[in-house]
């Protein structure tokens, strides 16, 4: 059952994945990728690692490719023009695709990373990796994780310091002033002699 | 696994900067424009009782909590006494001349009590995680300091170069970090120092990662030939950070060089060792030499860092106890005459006027003979005359040097340090002999003139008293 499930959800992967590199249409191929992050989530969820499939799809879809349709719908690109060139570019990112596999074939046929396989220990804890994570993040390295906290806090303070200012030029609004506003204030009769008749 | 409320009891002191950082934060909010004293003091009484909560909890041997992260010993006291001591001492010398340039506000006290946590746990980290992130926690909030100012051109080009190049020392540091974590198998200092001390591990492949490691603290120190930053930076910040980051955070800088060097990779001590020396030789031969030929006199200042730092690095070279304590009080010393440099630019300064330039010091003695004499105090201690606090700095470093058997690198010291001694008596007969050009009165505030004297005074009196100081860092190690 876990079988049919996992290829299931790896075909419907693989499928969404190749839409998004082919498809015409920015929108569409940034839902692809939507639906790239669901299935891998869900596959992440049949090798029970239920912490990294929530987190997948809060922050990823949730939050990231959110942001990054806004930016595609609001941006008008002109998928034509970025397609030119393809022929130009090819040799060169031919030459790096061929060396990233070739990278690939010589560290996995390696026996490097067989090697210590033996060393790993299997006396896992027998709870959930949510539990698991939150152990090590709030006990063991709870330090850590509070002065990270505070690099965040002066990141976000330095951001602000950094940009906020008050500009001389720039224009607002007082209602208390403009509530207070007297007729005497905005209108001013004067006084004009008609002329023609 | 839980950690224990003793645990916390003695990282009170951080606790506390952190709380008052965050008080600070909120009140700076909400307070009127009139209130504004109030972030000052609220800041000050922040380091007074860091100091009083760190000064509470002392210890002759060292312990290690929260997980083996922290580490509480008789350095880290010692250190931390220092930083609280400068930090207070920044503050009081920075107050004028930020009110003058609109800067005086609650983010400099906040950035900078953010930069003291990240100092202390720097100085207490006995863990690569704990010293990357304090060191990151400092950092930040120096680039953010250095880049306040916005209204100056020239502080946005060197916020951007140290924030670039420090990014850059980052990763490297991290690089070899993670290459230790891979050979040994641990982020703990003493660990790894154990894993190293028995001896089954290559040391080809430990020394590539320590290059690693010393190039990114080399990139923090500011030693040649990673130097580039210091000079530009110092000239470009406004000369109130200028004087945050020259002072205390070499102190901590000085105990990430021990943390990573001593504490944990002790067993390298061969392959550190000659590292170190062509550093040093190259700050001190850089620094005193391009220092000669510079018209600003905070860049002089910046190379003549250089080659202190330089200096401070023969210490730790000589790899043992004496050496690391002499170079712990080169490094206090320094930073102690550094303030006061710094301190008198700020002092020399006003609204919309910078006294950075090496002329701004001419005729001084005619404008004002006090401040002419606390500069030549700290001139004559920065080139190392006898009796000032400098002369023992360099002499306990030299002694150190003469007795690991290394006689010709103080040979070169001490030829540097003569060449070096050219461009502080510079300074000296500029005040001395020159007539004054601008003969604007001297307005300083009752307590930068009282602060700014004892620091001068200070550094003569412990100079004709070197052993107190002296004592203190040797009872360390």
């Amino acid at each position: 059952m876990i079988t049919l499930v996992f290829y299931c959800l790896s075909a419907i992967l693989v499928f969404a994945a190749a839409r998004v590199i082919t498809v015409r249409n920015p929108v569409q191929a940034a839902l692809f990728l939507v639906l790239a992050f669901f299935t891998s989530a869900g596959i992440w969820l049949l090798l029970e690692a239920e912490f990294l499939a929530i987190a997948l799809v809060l922050v990823y879809v949730g939050a990231v490719m959110v942001l990054f349709l806004f930016v595609v719908m609001m941006l008008d690109i002109n998928t034509d023009s970025v397609r030119e060139g393809f022929a130009r570019y090819f040799p060169v990112g031919g030459l790096v695709g061929v060396l990233i596999l070739m990278e690939m074939i010589l560290v996995l046929s390696s026996t490097f990373f067989n090697k210590k396989a033996e060393n790993i220990s299997l006396d896992v804890p027998l709870v959930d990796n949510t539990t698991a994570l939150g152990r090590v993040l709030y006990v063991d390295y709870l330090y850590a994780f509070e002065i990270a906290a505070v690099i965040l806090l002066v990141a976000m303070v330095a951001a602000i310091t950094l940009t906020l200012r008050n500009r001389k030029e720039s224009k607002r609004q007082y209602p208390e002033q403009q509530v207070k506003v007297t007729r005497a204030e905005r209108i001013k009769l004067v006084d004009m002699t008609s002329d023609g008749n | 696994m839980n950690i224990p409320m003793s645990d916390l009891y003695v990282l009170l002191p951080e606790i506390f900067v952190l709380t008052m950082a965050c008080i600070i934060l909120i009140v700076a909010v909400y307070i009127p424009k009139q209130l504004m004293e109030l972030n000052y003091h609220l800041a000050q009484v922040t380091v007074i009782g860091a100091a009083i909560l760190t000064l509470t909890n002392l210890t002759e041997s060292s312990s290690i909590v929260m997980n083996n992260m922290f580490i509480h010993d008789p350095m880290s006291i010692l250190l931390k006494a220092f930083i609280y001591l400068i930090t207070f001492t920044v503050f009081l010398y920075s107050r004028q001349y930020l009110r003058a340039r609109d800067l005086y506000k609650g983010e400099y006290f906040v950035l900078s009590l953010t930069a003291l946590l990240g100092m202390q746990i720097m100085v207490s980290a006995a863990h690569f995680l704990s010293l990357y992130l304090g060191l990151e926690l400092l950092s930040l909030s120096l680039y953010a300091m250095v880049a306040m100012w916005r209204d100056s051109k020239q502080a946005s080009e060197a916020a951007m170069k140290y924030f670039v190049l420090g990014a850059l020392a980052s990763g490297m540091l991290l690089y070899g970090m993670s290459m230790f974590y891979g050979i040994t198998g641990t982020l703990e200092l003493q660990k790894i120092s154990e894993v190293i001390a028995t001896g089954k591990i290559e040391n080809t492949l430990l020394a590539f990662s320590l290059v690693f490691i010393m190039v990114g603290v080399a990139f923090k120190l500011g030693a040649v030939p990673f130097h580039m930053w210091v000079p530009d930076v110092y000239q470009g910040a406004p000369t109130a950070m200028t004087l945050f980051i020259s002072a205390a955070p070499k102190l901590a800088a000085f105990a990430m060089l021990m943390r990573l060097l001593v504490d944990g990779l002790q067993g390298l001590h061969t392959d550190w060792q000659g590292m170190l020396m062509i550093m040093a030789i190259l700050s001190m031969g850089l620094g005193n030499i391009v220092a000669i030929a510079q018209t600003n006199i905070k860049r002089m200042l910046a190379y003549s860092t250089i080659s202190h730092i330089g200096f401070l690095l023969l210490g730790v070279l000589t790899a043992t106890k004496e050496g690391y304590s002499a170079s712990m009080f080169y490094t206090i010393v320094y930073a102690l005459m550094s303030m006061g440099s710094f301190g008198m630019i700020l002092l020399l300064s006003r609204a919309g006027f910078e006294a950075e330039n090496i002329d701004d010091f001419k005729g001084l003695n005619e404008r004002s003979p006090w401040y002419a004499f606390i500069m030549m105090i700290l001139m004559l201690s920065m080139a190392g005359v006898p009796p000032m606090l400098g002369f023992w700095a360099k002499w306990s470093v030299l002694n150190q040097v003469v007795a690991s058997g290394f006689v010709w690198l103080a040979v070169v010291a001490v030829l540097f340090s003569v060449i070096g001694a050219f461009f502080y008596l510079r300074i000296i007969r500029l005040m001395y002999v020159d007539k004054p050009e601008d003969l604007t009165k001297i307005v300083v505030a009752a307590d930068m003139r009282i602060a700014i004297s004892i620091n001068g005074l200070g550094i003569l009196a412990l100079g004709l008293f070197p052993q107190i100081l002296f004592q203190l860092c040797m009872n360390v190690f």
